[in-house]
Order: C-alpha cells, then structure tokens, then sequence
C-alpha cells in the first residue's frame, strides 16, 4: 500500500475520502440507530474508537458539557426554612479583586439598626459583557458563593440593561449548583463540615 | 424538506395530504425559505472565529441549518457573524463591509469582544461593541460561545426572521437605505456622525477653575510669571 | 569560530571591550549586560560574528518612568544551545533614540517597528520606520508609562471602590464622549486629513525600468477580510503580472492591547489573558507566562504538576499541527476536506482539555507552582485511548492522504524556500526554522520543565520549503505522541500546586523571561517585577509576529498563488501577531 502511495499519490488520496465517505454507511450499519439520538450514542461518538458520523444534532442532541465547564458566574443561596434565600455572599469583595476585567461590581449592604456595614451585598453586579469566563471568581471565592453556570444557551436581541446581571438574575438555589456540579459540590460541602467541627 | 414551521397551525391538512401540502401565508412561505438559507460571511476576527469554524465542521455541521455556503464576498451573504474582538484599525473595513452586504442583511455579535469589547474594553484600540456603528439583530455572550451557543444563537436570529413581515422590512420601503458613514481614523477613531460633538468635547476648556489649573501649572514650568499669593 | 566561543564568554566579556563600552547589569534581579548606545552596534557584531550568538530572539524595552529612562533589551542566543545572552542599552526618555540592529540581525525588523510604534523609541537606520500595529496619525505612544488610554480607571487592578454613593461608575459613564475615544484639545474631526498611506506604498520595491518590454507594476492588496489571510491580516503585494516583486505585510488588525492590559492587572489576572494571545494553544501560552513568573518567585513545581503540563502542552501541539496542515490544504484550493478531518481530531482534545480545564480553547488552566486541578483517571484513560490508538491511526490516514499527493508536492516542493541563514538571520522560529534545517528547539536548546529527562527527537527539513515545513509538523506530531506515551507511563501522584492557592502573588523584584518551544515556535514572556502585585512590564515574544518577518523574503519571485500557502505555512495567528 505505501509503494502504491508514492506512485499514485492522487488515487491514494481519494482512496482516503471515499472510505470516509463508505464508513459513514457501514459504521451506521453495524451500530444500528442507538447511535444516534441516545445519551449512549452521543457518547459513543466523542469516543476515540469514533468513526463515521461525527456530527451532534444540536438542538436535539446535546453535547453533555463536563462538570466543570464554565460559562457565566452566578450566585448560589441556601434555601431556609420559610423559603428565604441566604445568599452565601459575603460580599468580601475577594471575586471583585480577581477579577481580570474587572467586571464585577459589589456593594455591600449596611445594618439598619447598627448602621454599620453587614456582611451581605445590597447589590451585587456582574457585566456579562465585559466577563471572560476565566472562572478566578468561583475559584478564589472563599465561601464556596459564587460558582460558574453551565447554562450557554443565552443568545438575546438586546444588549446593555439586560447584559447588566444583577442579584435578581444572578441568584440560584444551592440545588441547582449540586444539579450541575455534583462533585464539587459534595467535596466542598464535607470541606465546609470538616472545618465546622471542631467549634462544635 | 419538512413543511415544520412553513404551514399555519390554524389550517386543518387533511391527514393523507400532511407532507405534500401546506397551507400558509405569503409571508410564512417568504420567512421559511430565507430562513433556512441564511448565508454567512467568511469573515473572522479573532478567538470566536475559530469557534465559527469549529461549529461548520463536522461535529456540529452548520450544514444542518442552510448555512454551510460561507462566502467570502459581502456580495453574496446575509448574515456577517462579527466573531472577535473589533478594533479601532478594523472597525471601517467591517462598516464598509456592512454597507455593501445587500438586503436584508443580519449581524450577529459574537462573544463579549463583539458585543462590548469584553475583556480588553479597556484597551486603547479596541471598539467598545460593534453596535456602535452597525445595527446588531442577536448578541450571543460567552468567551469564547461554544459551538453550541453559536448555533443557540443562529436559531435566534432565525426566530427573529420568522417573525418579521413584509409589509413592515425596511428593504421593501421606498428610497434606498442610507449607508453608515465609514469611520476615520485620525488621533482616535472618528465617527463622522459625532463630528460636531467631538469638536466642542476637544476644545479647549473655558471651565475657571480648570482654567487656572492649567494657569498654576504653567507657572510651574516658568512659562508665566507666577501668580501673587 | 573564534576561541572566544569555546571558553565561557559571558564571565569575562566585559574585559574584551574597551572600558566604559559595557558594563554588568548589578541591579538585583537584574541580569546581563548594558552597552552604550554610541558601541551597540560594535558590540552586537562581536557578539554574532566572534561569540556565536547569531539568534537575536526578542528584542523588547521597559519604561522606567521613576528613572526617566528607556532600557531597550536584547535577548540573544546560540542556534546550537545554551542560555542566553542579555544585552541593554539605557537611553533617556526625552532622547529615545538607539542605532537599529536591522543590518546585522533583520530579525530585530518588525521587533524595532513595534517598540517605535508603542513606546516612541526610534531606531536610528532602520529602513523601514513606521508605525506597525497602530496607524500612522495616532496621537501618543500607548506603552509609555505616562500615556492613558480612554477608559483609564487607574493604574492597577484591583480597581478601588466602584460604587461611590449608591452608584454604580462604569467606564463608560468616565469618558466625556461616553466611548472608548479621546482626542487632543482643540481637535476639529472636520479638518482632519487621514494618511494615505504614502510611505506603504512608496516603500514597495520596483523592477527595474524596462525600456523594450513595457509593463504595469499591479499593487495589490489582500486582506483585511480576505479568505486566505487566517484572520484580519493584509498583505501590500506588488505584482508584475503573476510573479511577486515585493510584499509588504500590514498588521494591527486585531491589536488588542495586550500589554498595556497586562501591565495595569495582576500577576495572576493575566494568566486568562495569555489563552486569547495564540487562541488555538492556550495550554502553552499558560506554560510560557508560568514559566517566566515561576523563575522569578523560584517557585518549585511538584513533580506531577511538572508531567500533566508537559502532557496538556503535547496534546496541544498535536492539535496545533493538525489544525495548521489541515488549513494548509484550504489554502491550497481543498476546500475544507482535509480541514474537515483534522479539526475531528482536534474537537476530541477539545473535549479532554474541557473536561480538565471548564473550556475549550480558553483553558487558563496553569498556575504559579502548578496547575489549576488535578487530572482524573478517567482522563488520563481518555488520553490514553487518543496516543495509543486514535491519533497514530489518523495520523496514518493523514499521511496517506497528503503526503505524496502529487498536487500538494507540486505546489509546495521548492516554493517558499528559506535558507538556514537566512531562517537565523530572520530570528524565525517553530517549525519554520526547523525545516530550514537548523535543529533548534528550545526543549532541547534551553531545557525548561521535565524535558530533559525525556526522549525525543527535534524534527529538521533539508529544503526550507513549504512541504519540508508539512513534514516536520507530521514529524513532531509523531514525536509528541512519543513524548505523551513516556509520560502516561511515568506520571507520578502526588500534588499539583505548590504551596496553597492564592489571588495574590509575592513576586521580588527583577527581570525574567520564560519561553517555551510552542507549537508555532518560541513562546516567551519577558516580565519585569517591582516587588509589587502588578509587572511593571509585560512583554510577550509572539512567535507568528517574528516569523513573519520572513514572509517577504519568503515570497518574493514566486506567483501571487502561492503566497498564500506561504503564509499559510507560517501557521499564524493573530491574535498573537497584533496582541
């Protein structure tokens, strides 16, 4: 086959495409129509024994995105009791140092009674024009509060006001972040409980 | 072809007939058809352009939506995918590219770069969001979008055309269009339009107290003799 | 080859010059030499001609604004290994003027032509001075430390309180015009005439005069938005009738402000910044930048962290390699095809740099003393299927696709032909050098990391032309994936970061410059530390933008075809090249 290559190297070539193009047939063939459209055969397509189509159909398939895949930042609040939303935020402000475009705007709320400042944001904004996904914000946050989201599909019409996150659409319940980040979540939380421990 | 979205839910089609058939509107057949044959502009600036790429090839095959034919003239395309960070050398190629785009044309910022300078904002070249000089339809964030949001983001300006009509498009009124006028670049970028607003911004100031800021200062460099007191 | 270039020369260098020519730069943290500005150029020659340093790599200058001075660096080499050479020269702010080094070295061309452009230093005999990332008429130069872009907040992140009274300040609401623009006072737009580009297209070289055969001399230009350009690059062509006379390459398009950014952020703030500088290889870029900061902290790396960045840095030349020779063949005319397979590659490390990193291309996965998270099994076995299995099978195919196709081997063989020399001369790098024949690699050169202890092979040409530049890429895939086996077979537990995580870094005081062998050629950051959080200065060596240096020489004499193979070969990018 080399010594056939170097002579014909054309004929080699599209040797080449056609049999990418007959694979698409017989790998269709064998693997029957589990390939497509399944969890299991989305899977099987991004492995590295793949052949034949490679396509994902995205909007019907989706590309299963990994745990730490980051898009935007949000921030995450426990649920109380009654319904109310803790937000875990601080507002340290240590998100807003790191920051490398500097896109994160905090201002941190006052105690009606003491008048002194309380350790919660009053408002809390991210412009998601200027944010670059860099993830230091969810990184360096040493409240586990600000996490990056997973949710990419936010193309809009308008831009300016509704770009400007604040606490409204930056809040989601921890479920949510254990929904999508599994892992880090429960690391972080036997983190948190290994550190309550001693005090107790 | 699938009539999906070319009939009218509201027309009853005989079951027999369903896929020969469809009942719809001038504008429904108008949208449906430019709809799925939205043709991008080979046109890429920076990091998002190579997203762009990786979404028309084989993996997420932009082929599946009518839009695989990107050409590299602005004469034969419908949509510019503005996929970078635009910058101030860039910005009057991209208008001039805009003004020549025959209608209707769409844009589609992609990315934060495209949409407000995303993170070099604050750079010294760079345009802060390309919707300053040209009129943009969808705003996909993300930096990079993956493949995935930029496909999000076609389907949206698909949706968008769906709903125009063509008693209303622009490109059916009468007169031509006016074109943007092409941006220059002197000491910074200059938008024609804004001219009369950059000359009396630039002028030197009548304000008193920066007045004699700039009076103290030039005592200090000897210039004037220094005022008493 | 003298004898000065067998004994150690840098101990005793200063003694081979008359007294005041060069001095020893005792500044602490600071290395190498200062000359004076009347003898660089003797001194420059000594160095290439008697002491083998022939590889002028970067040449690059800081602003000390404290001092009043200009120190204007040049980091030379020796194609044939060892560290380098350090040589500055100091001017005065008010007088920034140094004899250009152009003549001996032409590499240092468009280095000079940027530091004249962002610093407003001139190089006295350079044939070519103007502006090359900005346009000519740009009021100031931006890299000076006293010049303040529009949406100038303050001179270092973190930005201080952003929320006096209740209000939130953006940039925006700071600038008078409310936009990324300012003007000089009393500045009529009206009356502004733009430059002509004049001096572009005077500077095209012409044919001789021919008195029999009349013809027209064509300028073209190509670029901005052209298909062949890989980005928003344009190249001035002046053609008589198919044949190339002279090229000049105009670039800026996409001159994103890397630097001055750079400066006002953090240590660490810029590590996100440096994947958007080659966009395609961010894990190297993140290697080079750690390397460079690492050397000054003296940070040790832990013996995993050392292995999972070699991989990640592996994996992304292998990626590289593809993407460029599958690009190569749509410049040739393929549409798509060949592109087509190698970006299927390229999507499956995508997906185990997403998994390990949280992006595809913007992976900013490496920190000082480490990396950012550990690599799971799970990943590694992922890894493991591609080196063993997918890629040497695919590579294969590639190669039976590609490499004696007599299309591809009729428009590549002897087009595009850069001599050693003259790939030396040029300071180019990458694969572009090596197919020249000169076996210069910094992982071997100059090792950095654990790759002294590993096995490879550099992959050399003989030609210097476009297709001995495919070959050594095919060839270093497959050395790559050598490099990736040894490692999968070696990589240790233990942890992945020194020290504990930290936004803010302690950096002392000093110069540095980290370079790695990145997938397009030598990657380096030069870095310069105040002891505060911020660089004082931060300077990226960008492959492409040296490389392309040789273009011109490259192209001219052949047809306006192939010119965009040639650039093609290059294998740039732009958001390198323009920063």
């Amino acid at each position: 086959m080399k010594n056939f290559g170097k002579r014909f190297g054309v004929m080699s070539s599209l040797g080449v495409t056609m049999g990418h193009f007959f694979d698409t047939y017989i790998v269709d063939l064998v693997k029957g129509r589990k390939r497509y459209w399944t969890p299991e055969g989305i899977e099987a397509r991004r492995q590295a024994d793949t052949e034949g189509i490679f396509t994902i159909q995205y909007p019907e398939e989706q590309l299963p995105v990994p745990e730490e895949f980051r898009v935007l930042p949000f921030l995450v609040y426990d649920e109380g009791e009654n319904g109310e939303k803790n937000l875990r935020c601080t507002a340290c402000g240590i998100c807003a140092k790191v920051c490398p475009p500097q896109c994160i705007w905090i201002y941190r709320a006052t105690d009606p009674v003491t008048g002194k400042p309380s350790p919660h944001p009053a408002e809390f904004h991210i412009d998601m024009d200027i944010c670059m996904n860099c993830g230091f914000c969810a990184e360096y946050c040493p409240f586990d509060a600000i996490k990056m989201d997973h949710d990419f599909e936010l193309a809009s019409y308008t831009r300016g006001e509704s770009h400007l996150y604040g606490l409204d659409k930056l809040m989601k319940p921890v479920s949510y972040y254990e929904s999508i980040r599994p892992v880090n979540a429960s690391r972080e939380a036997a983190a948190r409980a290994e550190k309550a421990r001693p005090k107790a | 072809m699938s009539p999906e979205g070319l009939s009218k839910p509201e027309y009853q089609v005989p079951q027999e007939m369903q896929n020969q058939v469809a009942l719809t509107t001038l504008d429904r057949l108008y949208n449906w058809s430019r709809k799925n044959s939205v043709w991008p502009m080979m046109f890429g600036l920076a990091c998002c352009a190579i997203e762009m790429i990786a979404a028309a090839a084989s993996r997420y095959d932009l082929a599946r939506f009518g839009m695989e034919v990107m050409r590299p003239s602005p004469r034969q395309s419908d949509v510019m995918l503005v996929s970078g960070t635009v910058t101030k050398k860039m910005i009057p190629q991209i208008v001039r590219l805009y003004n020549q785009m025959p209608e209707p044309k769409y844009v589609i910022a992609m990315g934060a770069c495209a949409t407000s300078g995303g993170p070099f904002k604050e750079g010294y070249n760079v345009v802060a969001g390309v919707d300053k000089f040209i009129p943009v339809d969808v705003y996909i964030p993300g930096c990079p979008p993956t493949p995935q949001a930029l496909l999000h983001g076609l389907m949206t300006l698909q949706k968008k055309i769906e709903g125009q009509s063509l008693k209303e498009v622009s490109w059916y009124q009468k007169g031509p269009g006016e074109p943007i006028p092409v941006p220059v670049l002197g000491p910074d970028l200059i938008d024609m339009r804004k001219a009369a607003v950059i000359r009396e911004k630039s002028q030197p100031v009548a304000d008193p107290e920066k007045a004699a800021v700039a009076v103290d200062e030039a005592a200090q460099n000897g210039e004037l003799p220094a005022k008493e007191g | 080859m003298t004898e000065a270039t067998l004994v150690n020369p840098l101990e005793t260098l200063v003694e081979h010059f008359p007294s005041g020519w060069v001095k020893k730069d005792d500044r602490p943290g600071y290395s190498g030499f200062i000359v004076e500005r009347e003898h660089l150029l003797d001194f420059a020659r000594a160095m290439r001609d008697d002491f083998g340093f022939d590889y002028l790599s970067m040449v690059t200058a800081s602003d000390y604004l404290a001092e009043g001075i200009f120190d204007v660096v040049y980091y030379a080499y020796k194609t044939i290994g060892g560290p380098a050479l350090v040589f500055k020269v100091q001017v005065p702010r008010e007088d920034a003027v140094v004899p250009s080094l152009v003549a001996l070295y032409p590499g240092a061309d468009f280095q000079e032509r940027e530091l004249w452009d962002l610093m407003g230093i001139r190089f006295e005999g350079h044939p070519d001075l103007r502006r090359i990332l900005m346009w000519e008429g740009f009021e100031g130069h931006p890299l000076r430390k006293d010049w303040k872009e529009p949406f100038y907040e303050e001179d270092v992140k973190p930005f201080k309180s952003r929320w006096p009274e209740g209000k939130p300040i953006h940039a925006d609401d700071r600038n008078p015009f409310n936009d990324n623009v300012q003007y000089p006072t009393g500045f009529d737009p009206e009356r502004w005439v733009p430059e002509a580009e004049t001096l572009l297209y005077s500077g095209l070289q012409q044919t001789a005069h021919n008195e029999e055969f009349k013809t027209d001399e064509l300028i073209v230009n190509m670029g901005p938005q052209h298909p062949s350009t890989h980005g928003v690059f344009r190249m001035v062509v002046s053609l008589q009738g198919e044949k190339i006379v002279d090229l000049k390459p105009v670039m800026g398009y996409l001159h994103r402000n890397h630097e001055k950014i750079g400066e006002r952020n953090t240590f660490l703030q810029n590590m996100p910044f440096t994947d958007r500088l080659d966009y395609t290889t961010s894990m190297s870029n993140n290697f080079a930048y750690a390397l460079a900061v690492e050397k000054l902290m003296g940070l040790q790396v832990p013996e995993r962290a050392e292995y999972i960045r070699v991989i990640m840095a592996e994996l992304t030349r292998i990626m590289n390699h593809f993407f460029a020779t599958g690009f190569l063949l749509n410049d040739l005319g393929v549409y798509f095809t060949a592109s087509l397979y190698a970006i299927e590659e390229r999507e499956l490390i995508l997906d185990i740099f997403e998994e390990v990193s949280g992006s595809r291309m913007m992976c900013n996965y490496f920190r000082f003393g480490g990396v950012v998270r550990d690599v799971s099994d799970e990943v590694l076995k992922k890894i493991h299927n591609l080196i063993y299995d997918r890629i040497p099978r695919k590579l294969d195919q590639f190669d039976a696709y590609l490499t004696n196709n007599e299309i591809l081997r009729t428009r590549c063989e002897g087009v595009g032909v850069l001599t050693a020399d003259q790939a030396i001369a040029l300071s180019t790098a990458g694969p572009i050098l090596r197919a020249s024949g000169v076996p210069y690699d910094v992982r071997r050169a100059d090792p950095y990391s654990i790759y002294d202890r590993l096995d490879f092979d550099v992959v050399t040409g003989i030609h210097g032309d476009i297709y001995d530049r495919y070959l050594v890429r095919v060839g270093e895939i497959k050395e790559s994936i050598k490099i990736i086996k040894q490692l999968l077979r070696d990589i240790p537990g233990g942890p992945i970061l020194a020290g504990k995580p930290a936004y803010q870094v302690r950096v002392p005081a000093g110069e540095s410059y980290g370079r790695v062998e990145g997938p397009k050629g030598e990657m380096g950051f030069y870095i310069v530390s105040s002891g505060k959080p911020n660089p004082e200065r931060y300077h990226v060596r960008a492959p492409t933008f040296i490389n392309l240096t040789s273009l011109a020489p490259m192209s001219r004499g052949e047809k306006v075809a192939d010119v965009v193979v040639i650039l093609g070969a290059i294998d740039i990018v732009l958001g390198e090249v323009d920063r």
